[in-house]
């Protein structure tokens, strides 16, 4: 039980780590440079019920220098090991996280999150929300990335507003379904669609 | 290729310039610091262009290198050839061909595609530096928005020249928000800076990086009675006969006579491939 226990927070990583993350990251800079497209990210099978694409994104972008903090529904402790053992990244507070992983419920409230300084906007935290599906477009999107505009699923309208509001500061946002994520940029205008 | 991690960079480097892209591209035009590390080539050679193209490449793409427009000059060459012995990737000269196209100082002639990436190498990231020195100044400066000094500096243009006589690494605004360095490109590539494909900036030595996401716009910064203009020489290519494109002067002899010729060598050559020819063309072919 013991070994079963092991071999699952040893497995599931990257098969080839420098080609899956580079993969791994243009996926997540595509979906950051054009904010509510879908973009398809393999590699990872992370323990604890985490989607595919969560791991993913975690292993390509976490390692011992980001601190990540998970949100009470995800938070385990095969996935904990596992993000010890394929990372080394440690487990933080909301208040110093780098990255955070969740469900939309399990996050809040988003003021616990760092959004960065006047100075160094930058010095914000990046959430990774698990969803259920991108299909039900709740959302209109405009803003750099979005030649007009675009549609997009989002848990909610009103906090997305509300990050776009304390640009340049504010949260940056993954969304993970399956093998699939999307993203939502601080600079990205949100408008609940008709 | 097995004698190098994938692309050069150790995964931890890759990661940390990987996580200052997106943060680039979640805010257009800031400059976000991060942790350059040293290259096998000068700084002033391009070193941040390069971290920013090696945590991009994958083993699928094309990759173009360019300098100054042109794919067969020495820093060119050089880059492209680091990246075809460290990542294995292939190369073109060829702009359409190309998903990674790292320039130094040129947007290709060629507008570019959504499937694309352009890569800048950039000298000097901090389009305020020569106004004001200090590094905690220029922050505050940005943070507040302050941006007045920079068009004090294009008014003394404008009182000294008779008109903008900035015609390179001229300043655009982004978003609305953020002052930008557009690197040194000539102020006629400025408007080309509103495109479809992923623009990312690498400043090895200053150790920034910034980004605009496709369709951000970029405006140059002007008064409503100087407006803007995208200058180039007022001449044809000398080879092909391109109107439109972004000319080099070159002199020919001790007599004076020169000649001028399109900076993107791939535009150039493209043209002439399909039967364009100018002044000089069949001389020079």
């Amino acid at each position: 039980m013991l070994q079963q226990q092991e071999s699952n927070s040893f497995g599931g990583g990257f098969a080839r780590p420098a080609i899956d993350s580079a993969h791994g990251f243009r996926a997540a800079m595509s979906a950051m440079a054009r904010p509510g497209t879908r973009q398809p990210i393999a590699g990872a099978a992370p323990p604890g019920g985490i989607s595919g694409a969560a791991g993913a994104l975690l292993l390509t972008l976490c390692d011992p220098e980001t601190g990540i903090y998970l949100a009470a529904d995800m938070d385990s402790k095969p996935l904990r090991d596992w993000i010890a053992f394929h990372t080394g990244a440690p487990i933080v507070s909301a208040a110093h996280a780098d990255f955070a992983l969740g469900s939309w419920a399990a996050l809040m409230p988003l003021a616990q999150f760092p959004t960065g300084t006047a100075e160094y906007p930058d010095r914000s935290a990046t959430l990774i929300v698990e969803v259920t599906g991108f299909d039900r477009e709740n959302a209109t999107l405009s803003g750099p990335g979005i030649k007009d505009t675009s549609a997009m699923a989002l848990p909610e309208v009103a906090a997305f507003q509300e990050n776009a509001a304390r640009y340049p500061q504010g949260l940056d946002f993954f969304f993970t379904s399956g093998s699939e994520l999307a993203a939502l940029p601080r600079s990205t205008r949100v408008l609940a669609k008709d | 290729m097995s004698d190098y991690n994938f692309a050069y960079l150790d995964e931890q480097t890759k990661r940390m310039i990987r996580r200052a892209i997106l943060k680039g591209l979640a805010v257009p035009g800031y400059q976000v610091p991060f942790a350059s590390r040293e290259m096998p080539m000068p700084y002033g050679w391009g070193t941040g262009g390069v971290q920013v193209s090696a945590a991009t490449l994958t083993p699928d793409d094309t990759l173009k290198v360019i300098d100054q427009g042109a794919d067969d000059t020495t820093n060119a060459v050089s880059i492209r050839k680091f990246f075809e012995r460290t990542a294995g990737v292939a190369t073109t000269e060829e702009t359409a061909q190309a998903s990674v196209i790292q320039t130094r100082h040129r947007i290709p002639e060629a507008e570019l595609s959504e499937d694309q990436i352009l890569v800048y190498q950039v000298p000097i990231p901090e389009p305020l530096r020569f106004l004001e020195p200090r590094e905690t100044e220029t922050r505050k400066m940005h943070a507040l928005e302050e941006y007045g000094l920079m068009h004090v500096k294009l008014y003394e243009d404008i009182s000294q020249h008779g008109d903008i006589a900035t015609s390179y690494a001229y300043p655009v605004k982004v978003e609305d928000r953020y002052v930008m360095d557009p690197s040194p490109i000539p102020k006629f590539d400025n408007p080309k800076l509103e495109m479809a494909a992923i623009q990312l900036f690498g400043a090895g030595r200053e150790q920034r990086i910034y980004a605009l996401p496709p369709y951000t716009r970029v405006v140059s910064l002007d008064f409503e009675d100087f407006p803007f203009e995208a200058t180039k020489a007022e001449h044809p290519c000398d080879l092909c006969g391109a109107e439109d494109s972004y000319l080099d002067e070159v002199i020919l002899d001790d007599a004076g006579n020169r000649m001028f010729v399109c900076s993107d060598t791939d535009y150039c050559r493209s043209r002439r491939d399909v039967g364009h020819t100018g002044r000089l063309g069949e001389q020079a072919a």
